[in-house]
């Protein structure tokens, strides 16, 4: 309990963002402006560890190391020590034995509906989309989270996933803000909520925005209507002063201050580059294109810019903007330099980011093109961390950083390797070994299959 | 007429079809698609367009060009069971996608064959995936019924359809129940009503294998006459529900000579779906789907009815699905199932067959969960889904007498690291480049100071 305790504080202080500063402070200005920055604060505590060590495992680090016959250590949370079979394991740590097995940062989703779209898939639990309005940065997908949705457990012992970021969908322009969660079952989403990381702002190019509000016979109905939408809305946001609560404007000018990054779901190419130069215009930058099928045509312009790319290996074909999606895609956007991340955007696909991972780095492999697997891991690790702004807490297994951990049972870029065992913040939260330590909802509970492997 | 002549005469010209080349391959990895495990430094022969011989020890007969697959693996093409391939475009332009008629007043005439696109980048992107043959469907649109199916190869020839009328397809999941007016029983009793109505045309309108007239004369794998050409008869009862079309339609469903994929999830629903065999025996059944296959695999397995299941589906999507697993088909497989991974349709492209029929093999290690061997992994991607299309030993399987379908992979075709290198469909190697691969080709280099891209091809 007091190593939580510490850890939790760790995350704040580590994380060193403007959300945890607001714990301290925001009460005391609560009745005027500004306004309470974290009113839904994370209540998330890591759960009881003991002091581990994994021997003798390949150890992928998440930036692009790769260790044989490894040794990596952790205590109260947080990893104490990575090295080679030098690295002696201190006294009072549990010793697992991973010969023949592999260990990785934990897995990270930058693009999930889990909880705003949960299963069952029903239109009780369709809460991903406000689309009343083409542009609502003043919904925030925490508050559509059902913390019971079955994905998630399945995500992290299928996927080995840690953490994930909710985003509203893409019916709107600005759909709202994201929200990053740990991985773990919780009553509330405040109990999920990872702490201290950057709230993002989900944005939305193209074919969806227009036909759902084309559909209405409203603007915006083309994609010139999408950005006169856009600007004239960053327009209005530029001269908020705070003054009387927005909560939409209250989320576009933490844009515009830097403190909310945005994800923008973009698949074509031109599309891209005029969002660049929208966010230009306006003094934001973006931090991912989510769903970036024609990335690869722009690998030069995406690296000046710093953005990252977040894909799929191989998606295609159910939409225009997915038209010229390819394989190579990923390992075309790394070999001209710019940010790869894979993502799932499905709660299957979030069970196998290792393999959609494998798969593109195949791909690329066949046209000379040949990434590491150290460095295809960071793709589903360091990168998204790094995306979402929470790269200095998790997405790598450096000295003090979270014991977010996956030991895998094999090669986790082999179609024949699964999670054997899944450490959130140092706590055992998944071990395929012991039926009772993997979550079953209580949506499943007393369920046909409840309890099943899956 | 002189005019028509020479009109076939051009056509003929223009669509001969490629000749099948004698190869052999030697030296490789062969999986055969039976089941068995992968054989090494092994040979395959392939003469006339159908496979000779395939397995170690073979000798090359004389005069057979041969090509050195040391390292590499070969297999039979894969089949990709209930797909629809060649239907559609792109998922979002309706205008290019026939997968569903959700206006028309037809559902069970509904001809897949018709529509077929040999051209489709789908099946172009899934032959340069190692997918040779297919049965192809629609969605259900009006009713459900979504039509007859076709069995397709996916040569580069407009020569597509192999079969085409193979199966009737019907919903009776979820689906199916707000298609029928609003629930299971609306499913259920339009089924009913829907067969004896078949039965009943049937009976009157002449058609082979009917009460009015005998079995028609089948001579190998020729198709039957399509019901719908022999009738001119229109007087019919006063309350049928169905158009003269689909009563047609479903005859060779009521009296067996026509296959019927049901697809159907709950394992309460899977059994109201075997117990129809007890009203209409004669039914042909095929599950389609089966989320909870594994609570009721045993009475399946005693039904002998096969089961085109979902590999990878492990969450509560909908209240049809609670038990969902992906130890699904591996415990029906146990349980003496005949069951295929598939179905493959909308964004399930058929090239991901082998990735799930890997996790399904992965799933050996893990403690509690119900995989494959990686023999009956890639047999349910190959001659389990060339089985329940009706074409044992003709296609999926590297048998002596199949066609010759093979694919040359760089490495275990299961595993995420490969894929095809070469492919012939009926000994006739085929073309693995589309839409797809031009891009990519384009796009290797991003250099557009010269000229623009567009000059680039």
């Amino acid at each position: 309990m007091r190593f939580a305790a510490r850890a939790a504080l760790l995350a704040c202080a580590a994380a060193a963002v403007s959300a945890c500063a607001a714990d301290q402070t925001g009460t005391q200005s609560a009745s005027a402006a500004p306004p309470v920055s974290n009113p839904y604060p994370s209540t998330y505590a890591p759960y009881p560890d003991r002091p581990t060590a994994l021997v003798g495992a390949t150890v992928f680090d998440g930036l692009g190391g790769e260790m044989r016959n490894a040794t990596v250590l952790f205590e109260n949370g947080r990893i104490t020590g990575v090295g080679d079979a030098s690295l002696g394991v201190p006294a009072g740590y549990d010793q697992i034995d991973g010969t023949g097995k592999y260990v990785t940062p934990g897995v990270i989703d930058i693009h999930s509906h889990l909880g705003d779209y949960p299963s069952p898939d029903v239109g009780a639990h369709s809460d991903g989309n406000e689309a009343t309005s083409p542009t609502t940065p003043e919904v925030w997908a925490e508050h559509s989270v059902w913390p019971q949705d079955p994905g998630f457990s399945r995500a992290l012992s299928n996927g080995g996933v840690t953490s994930l970021q909710i985003l509203p969908g893409s019916a709107n322009l600005m759909g709202g803000r994201s929200v990053t969660l740990k991985n773990v079952p919780a009553l509330t989403v405040q109990g999920m909520k990872f702490p201290g990381a950057p709230y993002g702002l989900k944005m939305a190019c193209g074919e969806n925005p227009k036909r759902v509000y084309g559909g209405k016979g409203q603007a915006p109905s083309t994609r010139m209507g999408n950005f006169a939408v856009n600007r004239q809305t960053w327009i209005d946001a530029q001269a908020y002063d705070g003054t009387d609560r927005d909560l939409a404007k209250e989320t576009l000018k933490a844009v515009l201050d830097g403190e909310i990054k945005i994800h923008n779901h973009c698949y074509r190419a031109d599309e891209m580059a005029l969002v660049i130069d929208m966010a230009k215009e306006f003094g934001y930058t973006v931090s991912t294109f989510h769903h970036a099928v024609e990335s690869y045509k722009i690998g030069d312009l995406l690296r000046e810019n710093d953005i990252c790319s977040a894909v799929w290996a191989d998606w295609w074909g159910f939409k225009m903007e997915a038209y010229d999606g390819i394989l190579e895609n990923a390992a075309l956007i790394q070999n001209a330099g710019a940010c790869v991340v894979i993502h799932s955007d499905d709660q299957d696909g979030i069970q196998r980011l290792n393999q959609e991972a494998a798969k593109a780095q195949a791909a690329g492999r066949r046209i000379g093109i040949d990434i590491s697997d150290a460095a295809v891991i960071g793709w589903i690790t360091h990168n998204p961390a790094k995306a979402m702004g929470i790269a200095d807490e998790t997405g790598s297994l450096e000295i003090g950083k979270a014991a977010d951990v996956v030991l895998w049972n094999g090669d986790p870029l082999s179609v024949y390797s699964r999670p054997e065992k899944v450490w959130i913040d140092g706590a055992l939260m998944f071990d395929a070994n012991d039926p009772k330590r993997r979550p079953v909802s209580d949506f499943e509970l007393g369920q046909p299959g409840a309890g099943d492997v899956k | 007429m002189k005019m028509l002549a020479s009109a076939l005469a051009l056509s003929v010209a223009l669509v001969s079809p490629a000749i099948a080349q004698d190869l052999a391959i030697t030296g490789a990895t062969v999986a055969t698609g039976d089941g068995s495990e992968p054989i090494q430094d092994a040979t395959v022969v392939v003469r006339g367009g159908r496979v000779v011989a395939a397995g170690s020890g073979v000798a090359v007969p004389a005069g057979v060009p041969v090509i050195d697959g040391t390292g590499k693996w070969v297999t039979p093409g894969l089949f990709s069971a209930v797909t629809d391939l060649g239907l559609w475009d792109v998922g979002a332009v309706e205008e290019s996608d026939d997968r569903e008629a959700e206006a028309s007043p037809f559902s069970a005439s509904l001809d897949m064959s018709v529509a077929i696109n040999p051209a489709s980048q789908h099946i172009l992107v899934s032959r340069m995936g190692g997918v040779t043959r297919a049965t192809v469907i629609g969605q259900p649109g009006s009713s459900i019924f979504s039509g007859q199916g076709a069995i397709i190869d996916l040569g580069e020839d407009p020569d597509t359809v192999t079969r085409a009328r193979a199966f009737q397809f019907i919903n009776l999941d979820e689906t199916g129940a707000r298609l029928a007016g609003g629930s299971r029983t609306a499913a259920h009793a339009l089924l009913r009503n829907a067969l004896r109505e078949a039965r009943d045309y049937g009976n009157r309108s002449g058609i082979a294998g009917t009460a009015s007239r005998p079995e028609a004369v089948r001579t190998g794998d020729d198709l039957p006459i399509d019901p719908r050409m022999v009738d001119n008869e229109t007087q019919r009862g006063e309350d049928v529900l169905l158009t003269r079309f689909d009563a047609a339609a479903l005859v060779p469903v009521a009296n067996g000579s026509q296959p019927l994929y049901v697809q159907v999830d709950r394992a309460a629903d899977i059994r109201a779906v075997l117990a129809l065999k007890n009203e209409f025996p004669q039914l042909d059944l095929v599950l389609v789907g089966v989320h909870e296959g594994w609570l009721v695999a045993s009475d399946i397995a005693a039904a002998g009815v096969p089961a085109v299941a979902f590999a990878l589906d492990d969450l509560p999507v909908a209240f049809e699905e609670l038990a969902a697993t992906q130890s699904n088909i591996g415990r029906m497989k146990d349980a003496g199932v005949t069951v295929a991974i598939g179905p493959f349709t909308d964004d399930f492209q058929p090239r991901f067959a082998p990735q799930f029929a890997g996790n399904l093999v992965g799933l050996q290690k893990v403690p509690g969960a119900t995989g494959l061997t990686w023999g009956e992994a890639f047999a349910a991607i190959t001659s389990v889904p060339a089985k329940i299309a009706g074409m044992e030993g003709q296609a999926g399987v590297l048998a002596p007498g199949a066609h010759g379908d093979v694919v040359i992979w760089d490495g275990d075709p299961l595993e995420l690291s490969s894929a095809p290198e070469r492919v012939w469909i009926d000994g006739v190697e085929q073309p693995l480049d589309n839409h797809q691969s031009a891009l990519r080709n384009r796009y290797r280099d991003l250099d557009r100071s010269e000229l623009p891209k567009a000059y680039d091809w």
